[in-house]
C-alpha cells in the first residue's frame, strides 16, 4: 500500500520529512457550523483535483444558518476522498478526522474506523466545550487507546502567527480553519497556490495577509512538528485524457441550463423561489445575464413556474428549479403545459421529507410524485442525472427534448448530488448537440393542435407571428383545432394522444446497456444519484468473487425500450434507492417482475457497505 | 387568417366562439368595449397577447381575435409576467375577476403590481364566484346570503382599489361594465400608461348577483351615487339642487353641501391630482364607499417608476457590456482547470 516516491515541490522549505505514497485517502473536516468547514473542504478539494487525483465529495451540514456553538446540532462536516484510480463514492468511513470542537467530535468519531487519525484542536477541549457537546468525562483518554489521536494547539498557534495585524481576536480566530487547511496540504502534499490566489481575490489588507499567513503557518507546522513522522502522497489518478475541472451538481446544471440556450439559440427564462438546495442553480444563472438569460426570483413557487410556462408560450426556453415542497406546489400549472404542449423543464433537486423534512439531506422519495403527481392523465418524461457532472448533459438533454416533443421535462437531481464535487472532464463545446428550433409561421392551414406525424408534437407558435393568433388554456381541446371541446370520444382521443406522444420519446432513447454478463443470476438497477455507491458496491463483490450485473436508469419516463427485455433475463432484480421502493414498485408494475429492494431513507447517501450487505444474501442464496 | 391590409376594425378582434357568458351578463358589455378600443392602440394584432386565470371572466381570451392564454385559477398575472418579461414588446392584458384576483390569486395581484410590468390588469367585480354557482366572494358584502353562506358571509371584503394602491399601483382606475364611453377611455389611459395598469370593472352578475351596482349603473342615480373622477377637476358630483363635494379635512372624509355656483375650491374641496408620488391622497379616494359616499369612477392614481421587464433587459444589456456576450467554452473553462495528458 505504501511506498517511497519522490515528493512533488512545494512552497516554502524543501521538505526534508519521507514522503509515503497511498492510493487513496478520504479525510473529514468537522467543527462548527460557523468554523468554515465547507470552505475548507472546498478548498482542500480545488487543491486535490488540481494534483490530479480523482475524487469525490460530500458536505453535510445542518438546515440552520447558526445552530446554537458547540453543539451537536451545529456540527458542520465536510469529507473529501482522493485517489490514484478511479472511485464512486465520498467514501463510508473517512481515514481522517479533522475535529474543531468536542462536539464536532463526537457527533463524528462514531464513523471512524480503529486506528484511524483524528487530529483534534486541543485548546477547543475545555471542560465547558466538553459539557456543551455531551461528555460526561474528558473523552480524550479512551479515544487515545483507539485512534491515532493528534493534538493540536490550532487557535493558540494561530493566534501566534497571526501576532501584529490589526486584526480583532475574532477576526484571528475566524481564520483558524485555514491553518488546518495549511497543515492538510503539507500532510498530503496538496499545491497551495490555487487557495492563495482565491485569498488574493477575496480579502485585501491585513485579512489578506492573515488567511496566507495562518495557511503557510500551518504548513509549515506540519514540516516542524514531530507530531507527524512523515507526510503522504496519492499520485495522479490515471483518467482519460483532457481538461478538466471540479464541479458540483447545482454548479453544472446551472451550466447546462446556460448551455442549452447556447446550443439552441434562444434565451433562457428561469423562474424560481429560493428553496434548499435548488437556491445556487436560481444564483449561478443569474450570474450570467451576458448569455441573454433571464432568472426571475418569484413570490413564490406557483408563479415562478407559471412565469416560465408564460415564457415558454412566448418562445423562450423555460425552466423552473426547485425541490420538493415547492415541486409539490408546481404540479397543476405542469398540468396545464401538458394540457397547452408547451416546452419546460422543471428541476427537482429532491431533499429528505415529507414536509420541510430535511432541507439538506439527500433522498430520491419524489420519483412516483414526479411521474404520477398530477391530477388525471399527466404525463411527463422524467429524467435523472447520475453524477454531479452528469446534470450539465441531462439539462441539455431535457430542453432537447421539451422542445422537440413539446412536452414539459422534469429532470430529478438529489441534494447529494447538488453539493458534491467530482473533477469534471470539460467537454468539447463543438462536439455537444444543437438543436435548431423551428417556430411555426405559415398561416396557411395553420392549426394549434395539428401534430408532427413522428413526434406527435404539436407546433410552437407565438405572439408576434401575423397569421397565427389563436388561443389555449386548460380547458379540453378539439383535437387539431384547439377549440374548446365538451365532445366525450374527443376528450378520451386527446387524452391517448398525449399518452402516445410522451410514449414515443423511448424511441429516441438509447438502449440499457448491461455493466457484467447481459442474463443470470442477478441485476442491480439503479437511478439517479446513487451511481456512484452502486457502482463501487458492484465492483467490490465482483472483487470477492460473485459474479452480478448493473444498470442504471437515466430515462425513468419513458423507460428505454429494451428494459423489460434486459429485466427478464436476470432471476434476481434488486434495486437499491434511497426511498421505500419506489422504482421497484414501477419496475413490478410495469414489467409484473418480482425485484428485491434495498431502501435506506435517513437522509444521508448509501454507503458502499450497506448495499453490498443488501446483496450479499442474495448472492450468496444462490 | 392573414392579418388584415385596411386599418383593423372591431370586427378584426372577434373569433369565431360562441361566446358562453349568460344572457344579460356584465361581460359582453367588457367584450365589446375592449374589442371597440383595440384597433385604436397601434399594436398590430399579432402583438397582442390576453391572459386569464379561471372564472366567467376568464373565458375573456377564447373571445378575442389575439393570442390568448386561458391559465390556471389565480395565477394569470404570473403566466403574464413570464410573457412580458420575456418579450418586452408585446401587449400584454390579464383578465380577472374578483375571486380569481383577490381570493387564491392575490399573492399573485400583489406582486405583479408592485414589478410594475408594463400590462393591463382588468379585475372584472361583480362580487361574488359566478362560474362555481353563486358563492360569496372576497368582495362580497358583509351579511351576504349564498349557498355557502346561508347565515351570511362572516369575511369582512377587501376593496380592489385600495388593494392594489398598497400593492405600489402606479395606475389604479374604476369604471362600470354598462358606461361604454367611460370604459373606453379608461381602456385607452390603462393602454398607454407605462407600467402596470390596474382597472376595477364593477361588473353586473345577472344571475346570482343582480343588482348589486344598480345605482351605479342607473344614469339616474349615477349622479349622485358615483363621483366622477377628472385629473384637474374638484371632487364635486350630484346635480343642480344636490350638487356636493367631498373634503379631507382633518384625514377624514366628509360631504360638502355646495351650492349650484359656489367655488368648492373655497369650501375645502380639493382639484383632484392623480400624480401625487405619496399614495395617501388616493387611499383617501378609494375609502369613499357607499352608501356614505359617492363611489369614486376614473384614474385614482397614474404615476411613473420603472418597469420591471426594462430594468431586467438593461441588466442584460449591461452584463454583455461588461463581460461581452457569452462564451460558453470561457464559461466551462473558468477558474481553475488542470490538463490529463493521454
Ligand atoms: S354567472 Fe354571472 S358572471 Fe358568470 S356568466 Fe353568468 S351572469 Fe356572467
Amino acid at each position: 500500500m505504501s511506498s517511497s516516491a519522490e515528493p512533488p515541490p512545494s512552497p516554502g522549505a524543501l521538505p526534508t520529512k519521507p514522503v509515503e505514497e497511498i492510493d487513496r485517502v478520504a479525510i473529514r473536516f468537522a467543527g462548527d457550523s460557523g468554523d468554515g468547514m465547507q470552505l475548507t473542504g472546498t478548498k482542500f478539494t480545488e487543491a486535490t483535483a488540481l494534483a490530479g487525483n480523482d475524487l469525490s465529495t460530500f458536505p453535510d451540514y445542518p438546515a440552520e444558518i447558526r445552530a446554537p456553538a458547540g453543539t451537536l446540532a451545529g456540527v458542520s462536516g465536510f469529507q473529501i476522498h482522493f485517489a490514484s484510480e478511479d472511485i464512486y463514492t465520498p467514501a463510508d468511513q473517512p481515514d481522517v478526522l479533522v475535529a474543531f470542537n468536542p462536539a464536532a467530535l463526537r457527533a463524528n468519531a462514531k464513523d471512524v474506523p480503529p486506528g484511524a487519525m483524528i487530529i483534534l484542536n486541543i485548546d477547543a477541549f475545555t471542560s465547558k466545550a466538553m459539557a456543551r457537546a455531551g461528555y460526561e468525562q474528558d473523552p480524550l483518554p479512551k479515544l487515545r487507546d483507539r485512534y491515532r489521536v493528534v493534538e493540536i494547539p490550532i487557535t493558540s498557534l494561530n493566534r501566534a502567527a497571526l501576532q501584529g495585524l490589526a486584526l480583532s481576536q475574532r477576526e484571528v480566530d475566524r481564520s483558524k480553519n485555514f491553518f488546518a487547511l495549511g497543515l492538510m496540504y503539507w500532510l498530503y502534499n496538496r499545491p497551495v497556490e490555487s487557495t492563495e490566489r482565491w485569498l488574493a481575490s477575496r480579502f485585501k489588507g491585513d485579512l489578506l495577509e492573515a488567511n496566507l499567513r495562518t495557511l503557510k503557518s500551518g504548513h509549515a507546522f506540519g514540516e516542524t512538528t514531530e507530531l507527524f513522522p512523515a507526510s503522504y502522497l496519492v499520485p495522479r489518478a490515471k483518467i482519460d485524457a483532457g481538461v478538466y475541472r471540479n464541479i458540483t451538481g447545482n454548479t453544472a446544471l446551472a451550466w447546462g441550463i446556460v448551455a442549452a440556450s447556447v446550443q439552441m439559440d434562444r434565451p433562457v427564462f428561469l423562474g424560481a423561489y429560493p428553496i434548499t438546495p435548488a437556491s445556487d442553480v436560481l444564483h449561478e444563472v443569474a450570474r450570467h445575464r451576458n448569455f441573454g438569460v433571464k432568472t426571475f426570483q418569484a413570490e413564490d413557487e406557483i408563479a415562478a413556474v407559471s412565469a416560465a410556462i408564460g415564457a415558454s408560450f412566448a418562445g423562450h426556453l423555460a425552466v423552473a428549479t426547485t425541490s420538493g415542497p415547492g415541486f409539490v406546489l408546481k404540479q397543476e400549472a405542469l398540468g396545464l403545459a401538458v394540457m397547452t404542449e408547451l416546452p419546460l423543464v422543471v428541476v427537482d433537486i429532491q431533499r429528505a421529507g415529507p414536509s420541510t423534512g430535511s432541507p439538506t439531506k439527500v433522498e430520491q422519495g419524489d420519483l412516483l410524485l414526479a411521474l404520477y403527481g398530477r391530477h388525471s392523465q399527466t404525463p411527463v418524461p422524467v429524467l435523472a442525472p447520475d453524477s454531479p457532472g452528469d446534470c450539465f448533459h441531462v439539462m441539455l438533454e431535457a430542453f432537447r427534448m421539451s422542445v422537440r416533443y413539446m412536452t414539459p421535462v422534469i429532470v430529478l437531481s438529489d441534494g447529494y448530488l447538488a453539493n458534491s464535487a467530482e473533477p469534471w472532464k470539460i467537454p468539447d463545446v463543438s462536439a455537444l448537440p444543437r438543436t435548431e428550433i423551428r417556430f411555426e409561421t405559415d398561416p396557411e392551414g395553420f392549426q394549434p393542435y395539428r401534430r408532427d406525424p413522428e413526434t406527435l408534437a404539436r407546433p410552437w407558435a407565438i405572439p408576434g407571428t401575423p397569421g397565427l393568433e389563436h388561443r389555449i388554456g386548460g380547458l379540453t381541446k378539439e383535437n387539431v383545432t384547439g377549440n374548446v371541446a365538451y365532445n366525450p370520444a374527443n376528450h378520451e382521443e386527446m387524452v391517448r394522444l398525449r399518452a402516445a406522444k410522451v410514449a414515443g420519446i423511448a424511441r429516441d432513447l438509447p438502449p440499457i446497456e448491461v455493466d457484467g454478463p447481459d442474463r443470470g443470476g442477478v441485476l442491480v438497477v439503479g437511478w439517479g444519484g446513487t451511481r456512484g455507491g452502486i457502482r463501487a458496491a458492484v465492483e467490490d463483490l465482483r472483487e470477492a468473487g460473485h459474479t452480478l450485473s448493473s444498470i442504471h436508469l437515466r430515462h425513468l419516463n419513458p423507460f428505454p425500450a429494451n428494459l423489460g427485455d434486459v429485466l427478464r433475463r436476470f432471476e434476481h432484480v434488486v434495486v437499491p434507492e434511497l426511498n421505500e421502493g419506489q422504482l421497484s414498485l414501477l419496475l413490478r408494475a410495469e414489467y409484473l417482475i418480482p425485484s428485491h429492494s434495498i431502501n435506506k431513507v435517513s437522509g444521508q447517501p448509501f454507503k458502499i457497505s450497506e448495499i453490498r450487505a443488501g446483496l450479499e444474501p442474495i448472492l450468496g442464496a444462490r | 387568417m392573414a392579418a388584415p391590409a385596411r386599418p383593423a376594425t372591431r370586427k378584426d378582434y372577434v373569433t369565431d366562439q360562441d361566446v358562453r357568458w349568460c344572457p344579460g351578463c356584465g361581460d359582453y358589455s367588457v367584450l365589446a368595449n375592449v374589442q371597440r378600443v383595440m384597433p385604436e392602440l397601434g399594436h398590430p394584432r399579432e402583438n397582442v397577447v390576453f391572459v386569464s386565470g379561471i372564472g366567467c371572466s376568464s373565458r375573456f381570451p377564447y373571445y378575442m381575435n389575439t393570442y390568448g392564454f386561458h391559465t390556471i385559477h389565480g395565477r394569470a398575472p404570473s403566466f403574464a409576467t413570464g410573457i412580458k418579461a420575456s418579450r418586452p414588446e408585446l401587449s400584454v392584458w390579464v383578465v380577472t375577476g374578483d375571486g380569481d384576483g383577490l381570493s387564491i390569486g392575490g399573492n399573485h395581484l400583489l406582486h405583479t403590481v408592485r414589478r410594475n410590468l408594463d400590462l393591463q390588469i382588468l379585475l372584472f367585480n361583480n362580487r361574488v364566484y359566478g362560474l362555481t354557482k353563486g358563492q360569496y366572494s372576497p368582495t362580497s358584502n358583509l351579511g351576504m346570503r349564498t349557498k355557502s353562506s346561508p347565515m351570511g358571509a362572516i369575511d369582512h371584503p377587501v376593496d380592489p382599489i385600495s388593494f392594489a394602491l398598497g400593492s405600489g399601483a402606479t395606475f389604479v382606475a374604476r369604471t362600470i361594465d354598462v358606461d361604454a364611453q367611460h370604459m373606453q377611455e379608461i381602456l385607452r389611459r390603462a393602454h398607454d400608461h407605462k407600467g402596470t395598469a390596474f382597472v376595477e370593472i364593477l361588473q353586473n352578475c345577472p344571475v346570482f348577483n343582480d343588482g348589486e351596482f344598480e345605482e351605479l349603473e342607473n344614469r339616474k342615480s349615477r349622479t349622485d351615487t358615483a363621483l366622477i373622477l377628472e385629473h384637474g377637476q374638484p371632487l364635486v358630483y350630484g346635480g343642480p339642487g344636490s350638487r356636493r363635494g367631498i373634503s379631507f379635512r382633518g384625514g377624514v372624509p366628509s360631504i360638502v353641501e355646495l351650492g349650484d355656483h359656489e367655488d368648492p375650491e373655497e369650501r375645502g374641496v380639493p382639484i383632484h391630482d392623480e400624480h401625487y408620488e405619496m399614495t395617501a391622497y388616493a387611499f383617501s379616494l378609494a375609502s369613499l364607499q357607499r352608501p356614505d359616499f359617492p363611489l369614486p369612477v376614473g384614474v385614482f392614481r397614474s404615476v411613473e417608476k420603472a418597469c420591471y421587464e426594462d430594468l431586467l433587459q438593461q441588466q442584460v444589456d449591461d452584463a454583455r457590456e461588461k463581460l461581452g456576450a457569452g462564451d460558453l467554452r470561457a464559461l466551462l473553462h473558468s477558474g481553475d482547470t488542470w490538463t490529463v495528458e493521454s
